[in-house]
Parts: structure tokens; C-alpha cells; sequence
């Protein structure tokens, strides 16, 4: 994963909060073509008997692709890549935090190859292993203009829950283009399957 | 780690020397206030503007700007400055939003002077408001600390620095607002907005000149993360057009389609200097072998295809890569156009029915315009589709018609002029061309099924009865349904044809083919390998002839397994073929006793690790007395049919793709001069 300097996305990155939206439009009028939404985590510090150590965790992030509300393809570590090849996942990470603030898991997309049908696409992140998100620090999800590495918006969890999932954010049709917005929303579930219920309010 | 603060929130500051960072969907005018205690301004003179950019200790950018840097320095405030206040307000004399709610939040960060985050705080839940004061800085005992603020002003400038205990609060905020606003009409170019940010804070230091979205200009060329051509069409629909003349793009696709017919696959001598220089031509636009995806490749902007552009170590290995990324990229277009197409119809099916189930809706001149309606919306939605499919499958074939002459003999159709310039190849192929496969949403694009050498599972040609699949009657329309007799013999000339490619793609003398054809029913197929001179007579008659060459290759698959499991592969008897052997079975299991039978299940199974190969030709319903014992003979082999047919899967979605196997064309005499060559460099290696 490429290292992108601070100073690029201090000034330029949108930091999002809950429910807030953006448009993927870009300035100069063009849309974008391709965005990668990161998702990063670090497992928390617990005192213990061993003094201060970390437990793996092993999150797993998830993109469901909705039509008219009607989840039609899922990207998740056992089905990296959407059937139309527009949504690509880089692969399960089994314990965060390698990157230090750094993507533990990417999920491409493809906007220009997205189907037509397809209107909204929500982005999940899953505590597989069990453990709650009061476990989990410095979680974020961060989307990135994959053509050229520039972050155009984060959202960090704040404050851990006893939740074992989190409904991050979407990207979604708005007009010609897309847009994003931050769902932050906790849930409870293993895998994507569990969250459904979970999900289709906030399409 | 930087703090994200929220409304309120507060964060001690590291260091007294920082940097304030403010950026904004639109241009704001930066501003900060020297307070005491109280948060009270006492004078006119502590606010710095764009007006009077300059305060002890404080400097602010003289311009309003989507971007801004203010550079603190919080050692030499006046000491009777407790509290530094940063406003952003929107300018009020010129064209542009009147408040925040109409733009993205506005972020401000405070960096250390090396540029590290230490804070940052988003002004979110602004509606009508036009002015904020941002953040805070304040002391506490001997440090300094930050809070996030956020506070809005509808009332805009001159309320808030009312609110700051202003009394010429009205006065001043129209000073402001004018300095602003010859600010931006002295501004060369208003927009781009970073224009404006570079010579408001440019003087302290140098900028980054990517300031984010707003200062990206241009198209962006955007490829495919796998691969350039496919999404090319993207790219050159934005506008990437001026860019394809670039020299590596223009020279490579001449080169390296015009190069392969005159080289086999990389060898040595003559052929090596001419694949050499292949292989430079296609690295140019590719940019190489593993490079990260679209780094040069958006550079070169182009959407015209190159055959080799994908990764690879050889020329060989890229068209391998690139026909196989074909195959996935046709696979996943059609996959979104078929699942589009898919909804748009169960979509307007559940519309439909909706309007039925409404009494009052079905009838009369309400309900036909609804019910147009809802046909106007899958009619809608399958154009958009269609669309995109057709831009994508203008892009696969035009790569298929740059791709398909540029390969070599292993992965040509014998349609392919490469083999009449055919040569004896010095080294083995990566792959080999079975077959094509299309989909019907454009039976004119051919994939070309190549699958890796040497054979990792049986070969299967189906001589049995199977239901053609309408790809089949298309292709051929003037044939009638062909009989069991008809369809065996096609299917042995389908086998023969496969081997007689992996013959002449192996170099002489590295590949040797066995025949079992108990009934004698072959040989006139056998015809091209017999009058070559490749099969030097035909194959022996009757069941001992079986069995005879079964215990031979089984013997021979024992010993090597021995020979490779202790590691001795040079104690291997001196008669022992070291070629790679292929078994042709014809009309299996005609001829076969059970031990036969075993005997080819274990060649089936561990053959291919030791360089014994299957191929048989063989009707399922022949074999159908052996009941489930065959089931795994037949699921392990790869099953091809001697006629178009739509039984192979692709590995991503699963696809029904129509197969056709890769046959001379009619007529053609392309097989026997290949296989005549072949003949005269076995003959020569044997002298």
C-alpha cells in the first residue's frame, strides 16, 4: 500500500461525521472513475498480567451491492470480486493495524464499470473473531481517488461499543455521478449475512 | 496520531509555533481575534484580516481562498492575549454561496511547522450561518491549548465580531468584506480556487502543488486496476484523445503485431533477436513486467489496445496473461449486463403485477399510462445497460483483432498465418489453443481457450450424442444434426487435430503420442499423422494391443515416480523415453477389460505429474455399464466437443460459454505441412 503523505490529506480530506454526506464530483466538473474505500483498525491496548499488549482482531470488511434496495452481489474475503469485475476486494486481513493508520483491508470500486442497476453500494466491517468493537481503536474508513492516491474523505469511529459489527458507509448514486455518505452505524453479526437486517433501514 | 476533535472538545498544543490549516468547498476569508480573559476583544487592532493580514505573533492570509495556512506563533502574543480566536467567513460583495450549509463542511487542522497533524476539527451541522468562528486557542497556565468551536453566525461577520465585544462591529466587518473583495478582484484567475491559497500563505513556504480535488486539473485517465485496455474506452471518453500519439503507444502496436509471424515462440538464433525486440516493443506501453497497474499506462492515456499488454516475462507469458484477462473482462461485462438485464425484468414484473392487483389501476387511460411507464423504466434501464456492454465489447474486440494475429503458433487457430510460416519450436509453449469460446451476447467475439502446458487433467472429446447449444446451429446453419457415426468421427478428428498441435508446439523429440485403438476404426483419421510420417504405422488391432501399451506407460509412470521420490532421476534404465508421452484412446472403453480399465484411471490420475498425458475420445453412454466407477475418470478430464457447444464454464461467474474446437479450416492444408516438418525434424534429431 502506497504511503501517502500527511500533509496531502490534512489540508484536503474531508473528515466526515455521522450521516454526513458528500458528492463524488469533482471540481473541475469530471466524475471520478475509480475509488477505494480503506478500512483501518488497530486492536486496543489492554493491561493485563503481561503489562500492555494487543490482541489480534480480526476484522473483515464488506461491500453489498444494492439495487432498488435489493442487496444483488456481495465483495467479502470468500468473493473478492463482484460478478461484473466493477468491485474488488484486496484480500482478508486477519489482524489489523499493520499499516500503523494505514488500509488494513481495500475494497475497490470501479465507478465507470459499476451496473447500471446498481445504485448503492454499503461498505461493513465485521469483527469475525468475536470481540467488540470496545476492543478496536482508530477505526476508520477513508475513500480515495484511486487515480491518484488523493483521499477525498475519512470517517473515524468514535468511541467503541460491545458491538461486533459496524455499518460504515455507503457510496451511492446521486444524479449523474455518486456520491458518499457515513453511516456509522453499530450492529451485531459475524459476516455480511447477519447485518442485512441492519443495513436495509439506512438505504 | 491526530486528534479529531469535536464541538467543544479541547487538545493540549505540543508546541507554541503551529500552523493553522483551513479548507472549504468555497473560498473563505480567513480572520483571527486576540482576546483576553473574557474572550472580549478590546481593540480594532487585534483582528488580523485580509485587510491587515499581520499581528504580532500572527499572520493571516490576505485573500479569501478555499485553502488557507496561518502561521502562529504563540511565544510573542502580547501577554494580555489569552485566548486567539480563527474565524472563516464567507465573502459578502462577490459571487458565491451566502452560507455554509450550501458547501462541504469546512475543515481547519493544526500542523506543527514540518506539517505534523497534531489536531483537526470538521465545522460540521453549519446551515444559514455565513460566519464561524473555528477553533481556539487559549492558555492554560504556561501552555497553550485548542478547542473546537464551531460557533455560526447567520448574521455573519459583523454579528460575531459584535458577539467578540466590538462595539464598531458593523464597520469593521465592512472593511473586511471590502479589502476581500478588491482582494479577488486584483486575482489574476479567481479560479482555480488554489490559485488564490498559493499567494495568500505561499510567501511562509513552499506549497504542495496537489492541493487535493480542488486543484486537480485535467482528466484522469482511469484503467482498469488489473489492466489498461479493457476500461481504456473510459479513459478516452473523458478526453484522454490528444494523448494516444505518445511514442511508446503509437510505435508498439505495429511492432509487436507485425513481429510474431516471422518468430516462433521465444527460442534461440534468429528467432531470439526478433523476440527480443518484441518483447521491448510491448514493454514500452505495458511498462514492464510487475509494475504497480496504472502508472505509465495513464500516462500514455490511450485506449488503443496493444496485444501484450499485460504482465509477463516474456511475450508468450503477456498474450497468455491478456487472453485470459479477455476472458475474465468479457465474463464480467456480460455478467453486469445479464444481471442488469436481469432486474430491470423482475423489476418491471413486480411493477406489473403491482398495477394489477389494483382494482381501480387496471383500467382505463390511468393504468396504460402506468403500465407505459413502467415499461418506459425497464426500457430505460436494458438501453443503459446495452450500452455500456457495447462499449466494453467494442473494446474486447478490438483487442481480440490486435491480440489474434500477434499470437504464436501454440495459441493461434490454424487459421492463423503463423503456421504457414511454421517452424520446429527449440523450446516447449506456456499454453495451448484447445479452442474459442463466445457468449451470445456476441458470437463474433472469440476467446481463444488456451489452457497451460504441460496438461495438468485428461482431455475429453465427447463422441456421444449432446445437445447442441443454439451457438452451434448458428455457426453452421446449412448442417443437418449430425449422427453417432458422424459425431465419432468428428470427434476423432477433433483429437487428432489437438495432437497434432501439441506434437508440433513441443520441440522434436520431446513429445510422443501413443495410440490405442483396439477396433481399428482411426486410421483413416489418422491419415495426416501416418502419411507424415509423425505415427510410423497404425496403431496395433485388437485388446492385447491394450494392454501392451498400458503396462508400458504404467510401468513407465512407476518408474519415474520411484526415480523422482528417491531423488535418483539419473537411474532411470538408458531406454527410458524422456519425452512426454500422450495416450489417445479412441472409442474408450471399446477393447478395455477391468484391468484396462484400472490401468487407465491410474494413468489419468498420475500420469500428468510424470509427464503422461490423456486424450480420449469416448461417448459417456459406451461406458455406462460401469456404472459410478468411471464417474471420476470423467470429472477428472476436461470435456471438449468435436462441435460447438455452450458446456464450458468460465472460473469467475459461470457462464455457459459455446465451445468450438480449434480445427484447420476446410480445405486447408495447414496441419499436414505442419505435421510434415515435424516428421522431418524427428527424423533429423534420430540420425
Amino acid at each position: 500500500m502506497a504511503c501517502f503523505g500527511q500533509e496531502g490529506n490534512v489540508s484536503v480530506s474531508i473528515n466526515l461525521t455521522k450521516g454526513q454526506a458528500i458528492s463524488l464530483q469533482k471540481s473541475d466538473g469530471g466524475s471520478l472513475n475509480a475509488v477505494r474505500m480503506g478500512l483501518g483498525w488497530q486492536a486496543a491496548e489492554r493491561r493485563g498480567l503481561f503489562g500492555k499488549r494487543t490482541r489480534e482482531i480480526d476484522l473483515d470488511a464488506s461491500a453489498v451491492l444494492f439495487a432498488d434496495k435489493q442487496p444483488v452481489d456481495v465483495v467479502f474475503f470468500q468473493h473478492l470480486v463482484s460478478d461484473d469485475g466493477s468491485v474488488r476486494h484486496t484480500g482478508d486481513n486477519l489482524v489489523g493495524g499493520a499499516g500503523q493508520g494505514g488500509d488494513d483491508e481495500s475494497v475497490l470500486v470501479d465507478l465507470q464499470r459499476v451496473p447500471v442497476h446498481i445504485d448503492q453500494i454499503v461498505f461493513t466491517v465485521n469483527s469475525f473473531t468475536g470481540q467488540t468493537f470496545a476492543e478496536v481503536q482508530n477505526a476508520f474508513c477513508r475513500l480515495v481517488d484511486e487515480s491518484n492516491g488523493q483521499e477525498l474523505a475519512r470517517y473515524t469511529l468514535t468511541g467503541g461499543g460491545t458491538y461486533t459489527a459496524q455499518i460504515m458507509a455507503k457510496v451511492h448514486r446521486t444524479g449523474s455521478g455518486w456520491g458518499m455518505t457515513a453511516l456509522g452505524s453499530p450492529a451485531n453479526g459475524r459476516t455480511f449475512q447477519d447485518l442485512m437486517p441492519s443495513i436495509q433501514p439506512l438505504l | 496520531m491526530t486528534a479529531e476533535l469535536v464541538r467543544g472538545q479541547n487538545h493540549p498544543l505540543p508546541q507554541t509555533r503551529v500552523e493553522i490549516r483551513i479548507s472549504a468547498g468555497s473560498p473563505v476569508t480567513p480572520g483571527a481575534t486576540l482576546g483576553g480573559e473574557d474572550g472580549r476583544v478590546s481593540d480594532p487592532g487585534r483582528i488580523a484580516h485580509p485587510g491587515a493580514p499581520q499581528l504580532p505573533g500572527l499572520e493571516v492570509p490576505g485573500q479569501a481562498a478555499v485553502a488557507h495556512r496561518l502561521a502562529v506563533d504563540l511565544d510573542v502574543m502580547p501577554p494580555d492575549v489569552e485566548r486567539v480566536h480563527v474565524l472563516l467567513a464567507l465573502p459578502a460583495g462577490v459571487p458565491g454561496p451566502r452560507s455554509f450549509g450550501a458547501i462541504a463542511p469546512p475543515s481547519v487542522a493544526v500542523t506543527g511547522l514540518d506539517g505534523t497533524a497534531i489536531a483537526r476539527f470538521v465545522i460540521t451541522g453549519l446551515d444559514s450561518e455565513s460566519a464561524v468562528t473555528a477553533v481556539e486557542l487559549y492558555r492554560r497556565g504556561d501552555a497553550w491549548k485548542i478547542r473546537a468551536v464551531g460557533q455560526g453566525y447567520a448574521g455573519g461577520l459583523a454579528a460575531m465580531l459584535a458577539d467578540q465585544g466590538l462595539p464598531e462591529a458593523q464597520q469593521l466587518a465592512a472593511d473586511i468584506e471590502r479589502a476581500v473583495a478588491e482582494g479577488l478582484a486584483r486575482a489574476v484567475a479567481p479560479a482555480p480556487p488554489a490559485a488564490g491559497q498559493q499567494t495568500g500563505a505561499g510567501a511562509r513556504r513552499a506549497q504542495p502543488p496537489a492541493e487535493g480535488r480542488q486543484a486537480q486539473a485535467g482528466p484522469v485517465d482511469y484503467r482498469h486496476p488489473r489492466r489498461a485496455a479493457a476500461a481504456g474506452s473510459a479513459g478516452a471518453a473523458n478526453g484522454g484523445s490528444g494523448t494516444s500519439g505518445t511514442s511508446g503507444t503509437s510505435g508498439a502496436p505495429r511492432a509487436s503485431a507485425a513481429a510474431p509471424p516471422s518468430a516462433p515462440p521465444p527460442g534461440v538464433g534468429a528467432g531470439s533477436t526478433a523476440g527480443g525486440a518484441r518483447q521491448g516493443a510491448g514493454s514500452a506501453p505495458a511498462g514492464g513486467g510487475g509494475v504497480p497497474p496504472q502508472s505509465d499506462r495513464s500516462a500514455a492515456g490511450s485506449a488503443e489496445p496493444v496485444a501484450g499488454d499485460a504482465a509477463g516475462w516474456s511475450m508468450a507469458e503477456r498474450l497468455y496473461n491478456q487472453v485470459w484477462a479477455m476472458f475474465e473482462d468479457l465474463a464480467r461485462t456480460v455478467a453486469a449486463y445479464r444481471s442488469a438485464v436481469d432486474f430491470a425484468d423482475s423489476r418491471m414484473d413486480r411493477e406489473l403485477d403491482r398495477l394489477l392487483a389494483d382494482p381501480r389501476a387496471r383500467m382505463g387511460s390511468v393504468a396504460d399510462s402506468a403500465r407505459a411507464e413502467v415499461l418506459a423504466r425497464h426500457s430505460t434501464l436494458v438501453d443503459r445497460a446495452r450500452e455500456v456492454l457495447d462499449r466494453d465489447l467494442g473494446q474486447l474486440v478490438a483487442e481480440a483483432g490486435v491480440v489474434e494475429p500477434a499470437l504464436p503458433p501454440a495459441y493461434a487457430s490454424w487459421a492463423s498465418p503463423v503456421w504457414h510460416e511454421y517452424e520446429v519450436p527449440e523450446d516447449a509453449p506456456m499454453a495451448l489453443r484447445l479452442g474459442d469460446l463466445h457468449l451470445p451476447e456476441h458470437t463474433e467475439l472469440r476467446i481463444p481457450l488456451l489452457v497451460r502446458l504441460p496438461l495438468e487433467r485428461g482431455l475429453w472429446v465427447d463422441s456421444g450424442a449432446s445437445p447442441l447449444g443454439p451457438g452451434a446451429l448458428d455457426a453452421d446453419p446449412g448442417r443437418a444434426f449430425p449422427d453417432s457415426a458422424e459425431r465419432r468421427a468428428l470427434a476423432l478428428d477433433t483429437a487428432v487435430a489437438h495432437a497434432a498441435r501439441l506434437l508440433s508446439v513441443h520441440p522434436a523429440g520431446e513429445f510422443n503420442v501413443h495410440f490405442i485403438d483396439p477396433g481399428g476404426t482411426a486410421t483413416a483419421a489418422l491419415t495426416p499423422l501416418l502419411h507424415s510420417g509423425v505415427l510410423a504405422e497404425p496403431p496395433p488391432k485388437g485388446a492385447a494391443a491394450v494392454t501392451d501399451t498400458l503396462t508400458r506407460l504404467t510401468e513407465r509412470i512407476d518408474l519415474v515416480q520411484m526415480a523422482l521420490r528417491s531423488g535418483a532421476a539419473d537411474a532411470l534404465p538408458p531406454d527410458l523415453d524422456p519425452a512426454q508421452q500422450l495416450l489417445v484412446v479412441n472409442d474408450f472403453p471399446h477393447g478395455f477389460d477391468d484391468r484396462a480399465i484400472n490401468q487407465l484411471r491410474y494413468l489419468a490420475d498420475e500420469g500428468p505429474s510424470v509427464g503422461v498425458h490423456l486424450l480420449i475420445v469416448a461417448d459417456r453412454e459406451d461406458a455406462k455399464g460401469y456404472g459410478p466407477l468411471l464417474d471420476p475418470l470423467w470429472r477428472g478430464m476436461l470435456r471438449l466437443t468435436p462441435t460447438p457447444d455452450d458446456h464450458l464454464a468460465d472460473p469467475w461467474i459461470g457462464h455457459a460459454w459455446t465451445y468450438e474446437p480449434a480445427r484447420a479450416p476446410r480445405g486447408s492444408r495447414v496441419l499436414e505441412q505442419v505435421l510434415a516438418q515435424v516428421a522431418a525434424a524427428r527424423r533429423a534429431l534420430r540420425r
